[in-house]
């Protein structure tokens, strides 16, 4: 049996002739991985395809998209990755129909690495690779056995290091709203390190990602301060599930609880999809 | 339709960073982040983050200016370095090479200090180099 990389060459090698371009992750100089739309007319770039490590190709996948409306895209996605683009549909920055899903089902190494719960595919009816389980979150399991004054101690010293760069917004394929609320001085105040507290900044983003973040860690693998922000979007995540029934990237016509709050009739008149 | 990811350091300071510039149908649209690059694997500070930003920025400077009687006037790349060997040639013959000081930049890339510190000990003859890293 092949391994991972000559089987998703081969699906991508399958999908090509079928649409305009699929987005994976190709090897560039020094061994750097970056996302890369690979196209029909040029499948020798194939051969730079790389496995890891992941990306916030959902994003790529808007960007793309936004230009190009219509275009008919495959990408490779991981069951993150999957879910991120599962939600971004449900908020009109992804064109789902357009879409075809290559999944790429993790292996132990990397769900070890990600903490991750769902380390697989839902929707994409091409997969690649063997589903595996999900593994615990060691960090979240430790920040629960602390009292409440540990953990606000715990945010608190961790907090002080954040040097508000803006990577974790940046780079999350979940923060995509138009006008931040994290670039507003009413909000976040500028200019001040280490950020006052409580650190409005995490509160506006926590409150922002409820029922959106998908779990993909890329704002912690980003963060230069070493901040393990996920888990406090993975707390938030059970709780969206106990209090909403609601779970990111699990089923593609149920609307976030946020989109609830218009009654059907008001929400057809807004002109977001579904 | 095009989509690429280009490995570049960072202009903004000696740290070095690497990142990837997002370019879009031939223009570039975002940062991305270089995991497992030696210097920040995958980490930028904000300027990093916004290094994309004024490379198709209204505001930039497309040609080199002269100022001619008291105006900023566009100009030849041509002229204006002419202008600026001219001007250095006499001040030196005038006052001497130590009359002149040439400041570089942590925004340069080693081999662009590696050159102007060049310029100075090879071409106009001092040790008069220096740079913002220092201040
Ligand atoms: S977060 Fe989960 S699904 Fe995403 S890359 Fe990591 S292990 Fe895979
Ligand atoms: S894990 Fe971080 S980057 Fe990923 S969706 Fe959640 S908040 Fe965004
Ligand atoms: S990535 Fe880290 S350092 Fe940067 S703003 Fe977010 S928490 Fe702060
Ligand atoms: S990202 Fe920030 S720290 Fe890194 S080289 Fe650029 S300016 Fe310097």
């Amino acid at each position: 049996m092949s391994d991972r990389l000559t089987l998703l060459r081969e699906t991508i090698e399958r999908v090509l002739p079928e649409v305009e371009g699929v987005v994976a992750l190709k090897q560039g100089p020094g061994g750097i991985v970056a996302p890369h739309l690979d196209l029909p007319s040029r499948p020798a770039e194939l051969e730079a395809l790389s496995l890891w490590p992941k990306y916030p190709v959902p994003d790529t996948l808007k960007i793309i998209q936004k230009a190009h409306p219509g275009a008919k895209l495959g990408v490779v996605c991981r069951g993150c990755e999957e879910r991120g683009i599962v939600e971004m549909a449900k908020h009109a920055q992804i064109d789902l129909a357009n879409v075809q899903l290559i999944g790429l089902e993790c292996v132990t190494d990397e769900a070890t690495f990600c903490r991750c719960y769902k380390p697989f595919t839902a929707h994409a009816t091409t997969t690649v690779g063997d589903k595996i389980e999900g593994v615990p979150d060691p960090l979240a399991d430790a920040f629960l056995a602390k009292s409440q004054e540990e953990r606000l101690a715990f945010w608190k010293e961790q907090f002080l290091h954040c040097i508000k760069c803006y990577g974790c917004r940046n780079i999350c394929p979940q923060c995509f709203c138009n006008v931040c609320a994290l670039e507003d001085a009413i909000w976040v105040e500028t200019g001040r390190l280490p950020m006052p507290l409580p650190p409005m900044y995490h509160l506006v983003r926590a409150m922002h990602m409820t029922a959106k973040c998908v779990a993909c860690r890329e704002c912690e693998e980003t963060c230069p301060a070493g901040i393990p922000l996920a888990i406090q979007f993975r707390l938030m995540a059970r709780d969206v599930q106990q209090m909403f029934g609601y779970e990111t990237g699990a089923v593609i016509d149920q609307k976030p609880p946020q989109l609830l709050v218009l009654e059907e009739g008001d929400y057809a008149k807004t002109g977001l999809p579904h | 339709m095009e989509y690429r990811n280009v490995l570049t350091t960072c202009p903004y300071c000696g740290t070095g960073c690497n990142f990837h510039l997002q370019v879009l149908d031939g223009k570039l649209v975002g940062v991305l982040p270089a995991k497992g690059h030696v210097i920040a694997d995958g980490g930028m500070c904000i300027k990093g983050w916004n290094a994309h930003a004024f490379v198709h920025d209204k505001e930039r400077l497309q040609k080199p200016l002269i100022r001619k009687n008291g105006e900023l006037v566009e100009a030849s790349w041509e002229e204006a370095l002419g202008l600026v060997a001219e001007r250095l040639g006499k001040v030196k013959a005038d006052n001497g090479a130590d009359s002149i000081g040439i400041l570089t930049s942590a925004k340069c890339t080693n081999e662009e200090n590696y050159i102007l510190q060049k310029f100075a000990r090879a071409v106009i003859g001092t040790n008069n180099v220096d740079h913002c890293a220092r201040l």
